[in-house]
């Protein structure tokens, strides 16, 4: 019975969407839209959830002194001014939620961000060592493609650009093409696996 | 007495004017497709050489003849969505051009019949294909269930899961399992919470310490459930740490920073980072690079799997996120799914290549051309 309910409902949910998908007539459709708003209202009440378990996480550390408890009640403040500024003078332009949000959370964001052309740096030295033959068909592939998307390539030989359009277009779309037919068959196989209870290991049921 | 007359003139000259021949050039109006009924979509033109009334009144016959106002619509071409109607009975629609409150010439009357669909018509091919595959999958899980010995690839990264929690075990420092940014609405974050199982399962059996920081709460929820229940199957529910699972932040950049900071923090000596993942899957599989970490990837993100591949040391591509659950636990059933998918990539390759030679040949030939635009609409998706 621990397993049967939820496994049901797996069931009947997934066979619903997929009929959903297919089949516009009432009641499905109804039964399918209500479905979708359902979760984004359970999604929407779990911000509590989240936010309850920031709380009690953070709270725990700085009482036990866990190792880098520092960091907590910058957390913890951080969270606690953005909430005090939203309610009490609310999320408008120019409110200090607004300020805050524009001024601090934007600029860190953007500066994570930012971080990316450096491990792009470090992540294409490693990947682009010529070490064996299929590290130089890379090395050698993505230089024609850097150097067909700036003037200098066309400058240099003016089909340049046109060799790398075509290896962007072809044997590179071919390949991502291949991996999303694939992972689509794999989104299939796990649906079915899942609905028919097949897979229930995320249960905590036997296999 | 002049002034008076062009004011009383001039508007009626241009209502007469307008009357003499009609501002709206057609109507068209037809049953909506694909829809659960009760609904007509109309669409009208207009003639861009008359002079353009003040505005165009859509109107519908009401069932003893007289016309009723829907709407008041901008004098352009347009289209206009009637909801709410009864199926299988017939309306009729005009528009009529209102210029200084005076009708001119009605526009040419259109009908339609709402009805309401069993079946979305554009995704039939897709209902077929869908159907097919699910039989032969279906087929060879019941094959794996009978015990046909079924035979699948090695794949590298998920030999080396146990490997990966078994250094993290000797080395003392703990696993990282990051479950991507999506919510449990996405399949790749459900794929990834069964591999979550497994790996749970491993850590409790190993003894290692293993942290889920999340960013969807929903998934928070889901992770603690998930890895309970593995530490409950192992028989060590004592070592189930909750507090080991936690929510960060919804925000993107914002979560990778939180766990780029566990990653500096921790020093983990495995890493997995399974699931949905956007621009910053190549900031943190960096991040576990530089702690030295053993890191395992694995998206169906076709534009992260090169940054994966570039940090980390073992990639799931694509469809082998999804069979990672099946393959670790080497059941007949869930290996007979990979089967499944594998006759099932088979039939696209071979639709792919017949598709190719029927629109290649069908240059030349009609009947293939015929055979390559039946499997373009068969595998069209509206």
């Amino acid at each position: 019975m621990r397993l049967f309910l939820p496994l049901l409902v797996t069931f009947l949910c997934g066979i619903l969407m997929i009929l959903h998908f297919f089949v516009p007539h009432r009641p499905i459709s109804t039964l399918g839209d209500g479905l979708t708003e359902w979760y984004m209202i359970v999604a929407s009440a779990a911000i509590f959830l989240g936010s309850a378990n920031l709380i009690q996480v953070h709270v725990h550390r700085i009482s036990t002194k866990a190792r880098n408890w520092q960091y907590s009640p910058v957390v913890l403040g951080g969270f606690a001014a953005m909430m005090v500024a939203g309610l009490v003078w609310g999320l408008e332009e120019n409110r200090p939620f607004d300020y805050m949000f524009q001024n601090m959370v934007v600029p860190m964001g953007a500066t994570m961000f930012s971080l990316l052309a450096f491990f792009v740096a470090s992540a294409a030295f490693r990947a682009f060592r010529a070490s064996n033959w299929r590290a130089t068909l890379l090395l050698t592939s993505a230089f024609i493609v850097m150097l067909g998307r700036v003037p200098l390539g066309g400058l240099i030989w003016k089909r340049i650009p046109e060799i790398s359009e075509w290896m962007m277009q072809v044997p590179n779309m071919a390949g991502q093409r291949a991996v999303m037919i694939g992972a689509a068959l794999g989104v299939v196989s796990t649906s079915l696996r899942m609905i028919f209870g097949i897979e229930r290991s995320y249960l905590g049921g036997t296999d | 007495m002049k002034a008076a007359l062009h004011i009383f003139l001039i508007p009626l000259l241009c209502a007469a004017a307008a009357a003499e021949c009609s501002f709206v050039l057609t109507t068209d109006a037809e049953d909506m497709p694909d829809d659960d009924g009760g609904r007509i979509r109309l669409e009208w033109t207009v003639d861009p050489t008359v002079e353009p009334p003040d505005s165009l009144v859509l109107e519908r016959a009401a069932p003893d003849g007289t016309w009723e106002a829907l709407a008041s619509v901008a004098p352009i071409d347009g289209r206009y969505s009637d909801d709410g109607l009864e199926n299988g009975r017939t309306y009729t629609y005009r528009l009529v051009p209102y210029s200084l409150g005076v009708p001119g010439e009605p526009g040419p009357e259109a009908e339609a019949v709402p009805e309401v669909k069993w079946l979305h018509s554009g995704r039939i091919g897709m209902l077929v294909i869908t159907v097919v595959l699910s039989v032969i999958i279906l087929g060879y899980i019941e094959a794996g269930k009978r015990g046909k010995n079924l035979y699948v690839r090695r794949i590298a990264g998920l030999n080396a899961v146990e490997d990966a929690v078994g250094r993290a075990t000797e080395m003392g420092r703990p696993v990282l399992y990051i479950p991507g940014i999506m919510d449990m609405d996405d399949i790749q974050t459900i794929a990834s919470m069964v591999i979550l199982g497994r790996v749970a399962r491993k850590a409790a059996e190993y003894g290692a310490s293993l942290l889920v920081p999340t960013c969807r709460s929903v998934v928070m929820s889901v992770s603690q459930e998930v890895v309970k229940e593995a530490y409950l199957q192992t028989g060590r529910p004592d070592a189930f740490r909750r507090e080991n699972i936690t929510y960060l932040t919804d925000d993107q950049f914002g979560y990778a920073a939180g766990v780029d900071g566990l990653m500096v923090r921790q020093r983990p000596a495995a890493i997995f980072l399974l699931g949905t993942f956007y621009a910053e899957s190549l900031i943190l599989a960096e991040t576990g690079k530089s702690v030295g970490a053993i890191q395992i990837a694995g998206t169906a993100m076709v534009s992260q799997i090169p940054f994966f591949i570039a940090a980390c040391d073992y990639t799931l591509i694509g469809e082998e996120l999804y069979a990672a659950s099946a393959y670790l636990s080497r059941e007949p059933k869930l290996l007979g799914s990979l089967k499944g998918q594998d006759a099932a990539k088979l039939m696209i390759m071979v639709i792919l290549v017949l598709g190719v030679l029927g629109a290649s040949i069908g240059q030349w030939w009609e009947p293939a051309g015929r055979v390559a635009e039946f499997l373009r609409n068969l595998t069209h998706v509206e």
